[in-house]
């Protein structure tokens, strides 16, 4: 009987050799460590990333869970690092969850977007870090901070540095906050794109290509966005070179633009203070200005409903930037004098619901008139810009205040 | 106490000791070792079927690093697969497809010298499919489960007599989902009407497989069989035009993502074999989220001019953050990105 029960127990051990392996891998290398808890994790759990920087050699993922924590010491202490990464386009990697939380860490030089999530209801990223460590290149990685198809977004007190695309990029997502967020080095800062409920406030973008960016693009799933609000953010000097690689439509971005609103309805713009960007303080422009065809026939092209009221715009005197046709044209026409928002004239339509600009202090308005202006080579020569702001003047929709900032 | 801690004891005490292990997790219902399942009869790496474990093959697949492939079907006792007028089939709770990934040494002799990799169980569990890598021992006796996927050192000589080296990337449990995925749930890729509607060389004779899945009462509610639509194998040039199976490469290898439902979505670009919107195919259709992905290129796809096509750059990289598809490929498929180029090349401006 004693050699039976030693026996069982002897067989009940091998059997469970594999399992036991899988716990000891627990402890055995931080990538299958981390990789292994994401897999393993049950409602409720926090994982903790240690202090310290860690190699990571592919995508993390976290596929179908809910009520997770995953949390670092601070975005400076633990730092995920995947500059030998060989698998995956991510860092990590998040999709099909619910109420995931992502807390002080930082995640460096993917190959491809830092972090994705995907068909996520409630994501929280907070002092969360993306970031290209070798400076702005167009072999970095296309987004930093990317929830794309979620619901309830929340982006704060986080960092995006030197994404060849967005650093904090929403898109074709709805109920967003993104706000006390930095973003610098990036091609497109923050950007809003195909999204409906974003409030994105209190965020500091600089040095970017473009500072914040409220796109609706055609050919997506979710076809239109709206009702967004973009106030109390400190935008200034985006003026860096559009690394982004050729093909993407970021890459149509000129550098020096502030708040670029394109084919979006329903927007609000105020109490920014927009600061020495040097081609576009703010745009409003349809997506005609990007000379691609459009072959969506959802699709709506136009800008509508788009408020601009009680920010504060200044730049220092300077040519904008010539390399692009924009830049050239307004060079043309206004010197070294780039007037502070830039529309070009395409109102939707369809919607008797046009442009609005109110109270920004003595901001310089010019209207392209795109549709009239550009039927000849010489056009921008003899065009007729219009600095006219009084077609715009909503009435008293929107009282004076004075900007945050 | 004996009778307590007997065989049959011990091993219900199994189950028990994964419940506390992965909790509510899907795992739960994953054994720890290949053998476990009985799958096999003799020695397991011959993968000989038992009575009830059917071999399959289909027509199009996808592109695994060169992997050959063996593939089985098990259904519960007595339940059958339902047709489904889109093609597909609904499985019965407990179906198991077994799909094996193996080398030979050399192409050129592939009779001697196998080494298998990894063995993917996908599980219809009662939370519906779940994927379970198992990793295969190096003295070919055993695979183990392996959730959170390997590395493996891999080399094989070619069919041009080139030996290849490369690291060999066993899925996590994860990733597994993030190709068999339809508006979050899990589901089988292979095992549809149109990927099975041809011959396969059974002990007893070659017979069309729905036939005979037919025959032997696997399915209800199959139509005719030659009504049925049937996906060239793109590797055989005799089996369609460059159009059909390029059509059929890149469904198989692409539209399990690059499908409406799908994680791929988000781009726009959709790659299913019945997508016929040419912007929706790539055709002159702007990158979305491409990234480096793009290339400098304009296009996923410009007629008549492949080397200008974002397609073929990403099918040709190796770099992470441009190829495609993102997972499951260390190698490039040569053959398959000459059939995309010939594709476009012919296709008109």
């Amino acid at each position: 009987m004693q050699n039976h029960l030693n026996f069982s127990i002897m067989k009940l051990i091998h059997q469970s050799i594999p399992l036991l392996f899988m716990a000891g891998l627990l402890f055995a290398n931080i990538e299958k460590n981390l990789q292994t808890q994401f897999i393993l994790a049950e409602p409720g759990d926090t994982i903790t990333i240690p202090e310290g920087l860690h190699s990571i050699r592919g995508t993390l993922s976290i596929e179908g869970k809910s009520d997770l924590v995953i949390r670092g010491q601070s975005m400076d202490q633990s730092i995920l690092s995947f500059s030998n990464q060989d698998e995956g386009a991510q860092g990590i990697s998040i999709t099909n969850s619910t109420n995931i939380t992502l807390e002080g860490f930082t995640v460096q030089d993917t190959k491809g977007d830092a972090i994705k999530i995907q068909y996520t209801d409630g994501i929280i990223f907070r002092h969360v870090k993306a970031e290209w460590t070798g400076g702005p290149k167009e072999t970095n990685g296309a987004y930093g901070l990317y929830p794309v198809q979620c619901q309830n977004v929340l982006i704060e007190n986080s960092v995006s540095i030197g994404a060849s695309d967005a650093g904090i990029y929403v898109g074709q997502s709805n109920n967003i906050v993104v706000r006390y967020n930095t973003a610098y080095d990036n091609v497109a800062g923050i950007e809003i794109e195909n999204s409906n409920n974003a409030e994105v406030y209190e965020n500091h973008s600089y040095h970017n290509t473009g500072g914040i960016l409220i796109f609706d693009l055609p050919d997506l799933v979710q076809k239109k966005g709206g009702n967004i609000r973009v106030f109390n953010n400190l935008v200034e000097s985006n003026n860096l070179f559009n690394f982004a690689p050729p093909g993407n439509i970021v890459g149509k971005v000129i550098p020096g633009t502030g708040i670029l609103i394109l084919a979006c309805s329903n927007v609000r713009v105020y109490q920014n203070t927009i600061l020495n960007n040097k081609s576009v303080g703010t745009g409003v422009v349809s997506y005609f200005m990007t000379e691609e065809a459009i072959k969506d026939s959802l699709y709506n092209p136009y800008t509508a409903d788009v408020h601009i009221y009680n920010n504060t715009f200044d730049r220092w005197a300077g040519l904008p930037e010539l390399g692009y046709d924009i830049g050239k044209l307004l060079a043309v026409k206004y010197g070294r004098n780039t007037p502070d928002i830039i529309y070009d004239g395409m109102q939707d339509p369809e919607n008797s619901a046009g442009l609005c600009i109110q109270n920004n202090d003595d901001a310089r308005f010019t209207d392209l008139d795109i549709e009239h202006n550009f039927e000849e080579w010489y056009s921008p020569f003899i065009s007729n810009f219009s600095e006219d702001m009084s077609p715009h003047n909503c009435g008293r929709e929107h009282p004076l205040t004075s900007s945050v900032k | 106490m004996s009778r307590l801690l007997g065989k049959a004891n011990y091993l219900a005490l199994l189950p028990l000791l994964i419940a506390l292990l992965f909790g509510g997790s899907p795992i739960k219902y994953a054994k720890p070792k290949l053998s476990d399942y009985g799958f096999f009869e003799g020695h397991m790496a011959n993968q000989n079927p038992v009575p009830g474990v059917m071999p399959y093959d289909v027509s199009a697949e996808l592109f695994s690093d060169y992997a050959l492939k063996s593939r089985f079907i098990a259904l519960p006792k007595n339940q059958q697969l339902v047709y489904q007028k889109d093609g597909t089939f609904n499985f019965p709770q407990e179906s198991v497809l077994i799909k094996t990934f193996y080398y030979p040494e050399k192409f050129r002799n592939s009779n001697q010298g196998f080494r298998l990799i990894e063995t993917r169980l996908l599980i219809n569990t009662q939370e519906g499919w779940t994927g379970f890598p198992y990793v295969w021992n190096s003295e070919q006796t055993e695979a183990y489960l392996e959730i959170a996927g390997k590395r493996l050192n891999v080399s094989f000589i070619d069919p041009a007599g080139q030996l290849t080296n490369f690291e060999y990337s066993v899925p996590n449990f994860n990733q597994c989902k993030g190709c068999h995925v339809n508006q979050s749930r899990m589901i089988p890729i292979g095992p549809k009407v149109r990927l099975l509607n041809h011959d396969f060389d059974y002990d007893d004779g070659k017979m069309n497989q729905l036939e005979k899945w037919n025959t032997l009462g696997m399915i209800s509610g199959l139509p005719r069989v030659s009504s049925l639509p049937h996906t060239p194998d793109y590797n055989d040039l005799e089996s369609g035009s460059i159009e059909e199976r390029a059509r059929a490469l890149i469904d198989i290898n692409c539209a399990h993502c690059h499908r409406l439902g799908a994680p791929g979505e988000t781009s726009g670009l959709f790659l299913n074999i019945e997508e016929t919107d040419p912007t929706r195919l790539g055709i002159h259709k702007t990158p979305v989220a491409a990234g480096r992905g793009s290339g400098d290129l304009d296009y996923t796809i410009v007629p008549g001019q492949p080397d200008k096509s974002i397609m073929v750059y990403r099918m040709a990289s190796t770099d992470p953050g441009i190829m495609m598809p993102e997972l499951g490929r260390k190698l490039v498929h040569k053959e398959g990105v000459e059939l995309v180029k010939k594709w476009i090349k012919e296709m008109e401006k």
